[in-house]
């Protein structure tokens, strides 16, 4: 059931047109990259690595929340949930396969982006090291995050305007980017209260700092695989929460 | 024999208001049963109840109290929309898809191999007149071909029970023939079918027995005839004079004039006295029909409590 409703997901996104543009100005970034790389001698990998990634990041981000915030919403607001919730359907399968069909989507797009970052890496070293694998790591890690990114875009597509689900996932995004500056502003404080809030906060919003390998890939540093299995056990506790959230809010509410 | 729809004090209130919600009632204790193999018309004008009910029963919304059955199944449990087909009011689908893509994506839910689902598809296109349009997106269909196809949709899977909420709206006069058709159709294959309209015709012409909802209150349950019968209490006659005779006196007031024709309305009891005069001036008359109500007339009635004495009657006196 809920592969059944994951694969139509998939399927509206590849019928977006609005989907390819986004890959096309994520590829044209990275053919830039290779520009920018050629102007700076010596250093050609490691800007078209830290370009190319952060393109496939933020390329990635954009698809997430615009079309995570609009899943649920748009399918109650333009009544074609109606049918689909008259068939042997359970509301929460719904919601767990919309999630994996914009994820499968995220993940089909990453893919085609990293096979243009390896193009372009490719068209100026003419051959890859063992370092570039960490690049892989960097997009698994990029997968991640955006995999949060689209929980929490769902979740607040189950109760909220696409609009004001943007302001709050990008908002929750930002927060998550810079929850460690916000405990270290707490610590610096003298007010026990407000470093108490501060130490809250950092464990409450999601991490998104974790997940940042940009530069040790570009770097060609190795990333440790202690790191690989926290952050995929991090991601997946916090998605299944709030998953869970989501399943809880729109299980029980009325559709217009 | 099982009942196919159980509904038991069925309420559903909706809050209205930002800072101080006030509930607004709009489905107040409704009590009703529909045996199986029966056509059941939920008729009331807009705003009476009707979506809110088909919607209810389909886990659209939740009920503020009371609950139903479908199929001897608690209508929270899922597994009842096996045996059950619903055509939203107004469908909308998801316009990226062509008709047959999205009959395949909704037969998926219920485990059909894919031969069996090419098999339904098509011949359920073929019963609702789309065969030519299957491959077409549906954002390019028309409201009647968007109201076929959520007409196919809800048979697609051979349910026992389907709900139709509005199945005539938006249709032009053949697609209302084409779906009565296909309702008269599932009658003979003893599926049990729960449609609401506020078009007195379909329910007269389709149903077993038909429910009126006012306000969110059932008014009466009985059958199509009983409802109609209670409003009729005028004839209508029309007529044509020879040339150089006069409409009798008695009839000036009352006759309007359309061409060389007359049309007079009287009530029963003054028909023949109607007719009598008719029969002095050498009228030729060419029909004396019924006056039915239309149904804004009978729920007009129905809102004044004007009929709320024959609304007892209807249902037995068991509101």
């Amino acid at each position: 059931m809920t592969w059944v409703v994951a694969l139509n997901t998939f399927r509206e996104a590849v019928r977006d047109r609005v989907l390819y543009n986004l890959i096309f100005f994520a590829l044209l970034m990275i053919a830039a990259a290779v520009l920018v790389g050629q102007i700076s001698i010596g250093i050609e990998h490691l800007v078209i690595v830290n370009l190319g990634l952060t393109a496939i990041s933020i390329f990635g981000l954009v698809m997430a929340i615009f079309i995570g915030v609009g899943l649920v919403y748009k399918e109650i607001d333009k009544r074609t949930l109606y049918a689909l919730l008259a068939r042997p359907l359970r509301r929460r399968q719904f919601l767990v396969g919309k999630y994996a069909g914009l994820l499968l989507t995220l993940a089909v797009n990453t893919a085609l982006m990293t096979l243009g970052l390896a193009v372009a890496l490719f068209y100026v070293s003419r051959t890859f090291v063992r370092s570039d694998l960490s690049i892989l790591v960097a997009v698994y890690f990029i997968l991640l995050k955006l995999a949060l990114v689209t929980a929490l875009a769902l979740l607040f597509s189950c109760f909220s305007t696409p609009m004001l689900s943007t302001v709050f996932t990008l908002g929750l995004y930002l927060a998550g980017t810079f929850s460690t500056d916000i405990r270290s502003f707490g610590e610096v404080t003298e007010s026990p209260a407000l470093g108490a809030v501060t130490k809250f906060l950092y464990y409450l919003l999601p991490n998104f700092n974790n997940f940042n390998a940009i530069a040790a890939a570009a770097y060609g540093r190795q990333i440790p695989l202690i790191l690989v299995a926290q952050n995929t056990a991090y991601a997946a506790i916090y998605i299944t929460l709030v998953l869970l959230a989501a399943a809880a809010i729109f299980s029980n509410r009325d559709l217009k | 024999m099982q009942a196919a729809i159980e509904i038991d004090g069925l309420t559903k209130d909706y809050y209205l208001g930002f800072w101080r919600k006030r509930p607004r009632r709009a489905l107040d204790g409704l009590t009703l049963t529909i045996e199986e193999g029966e056509v059941f018309g939920f008729l009331g004008p807009n705003g009476a109840g009707k979506t809110t009910t088909l919607k209810l029963l389909m886990g659209l919304i939740f009920p503020t109290s009371g609950g139903a059955r479908i199929l001897g199944r608690a209508i929270e449990d899922v597994s009842m929309h096996h045996d059950v087909g619903y055509l939203p009011e107004q469908p909308y689908f998801y316009d990226y898809l062509t008709a047959r893509e999205l009959l395949d994506y909704f037969a998926r839910f219920f485990r059909l191999s894919a031969e069996e689902r090419r098999r339904r598809i098509g011949s359920v296109l073929d019963l609702v007149g789309l065969s030519s349009a299957a491959d077409v997106q549906l954002r390019r269909y028309s409201k009647g071909m968007l109201q076929r196809i959520g007409m196919a949709q809800a048979i697609l899977h051979q349910p026992r029970v389907v709900f139709l909420d509005e199945p005539m709206s938006g249709l032009d006069p053949v697609g209302r023939r084409e779906a009565r058709d296909i309702i008269l159709d599932l009658k003979r294959q003893g599926r049990t079918v729960f449609f609401s309209t506020h078009i007195l015709p379909d329910a007269e012409m389709l149903c077993d027995r038909v429910a009126v909802l006012v306000g969110g209150k059932l008014q009466g349950v009985g059958s199509p005839e009983q409802i109609v019968s209670i409003e009729v209490e005028s004839l209508e006659v029309l007529f044509e004079l020879p040339a150089g005779s006069a409409l009798p006196p008695a009839l000036e007031d009352a006759a309007t004039q359309t061409g060389a024709r007359y049309r007079i309305q009287v009530p029963e009891a003054q028909l023949y006295d109607a007719l009598e005069g008719l029969r002095a001036a050498r009228a030729r008359i060419i029909s004396v029909s019924q006056l039915k109500p239309t149904l804004e007339d009978f729920f007009l009635r129905l809102v004044g409590g004007e009929q709320r004495k024959h609304a007892v009657e209807i249902s037995g006196g068991g509101l």
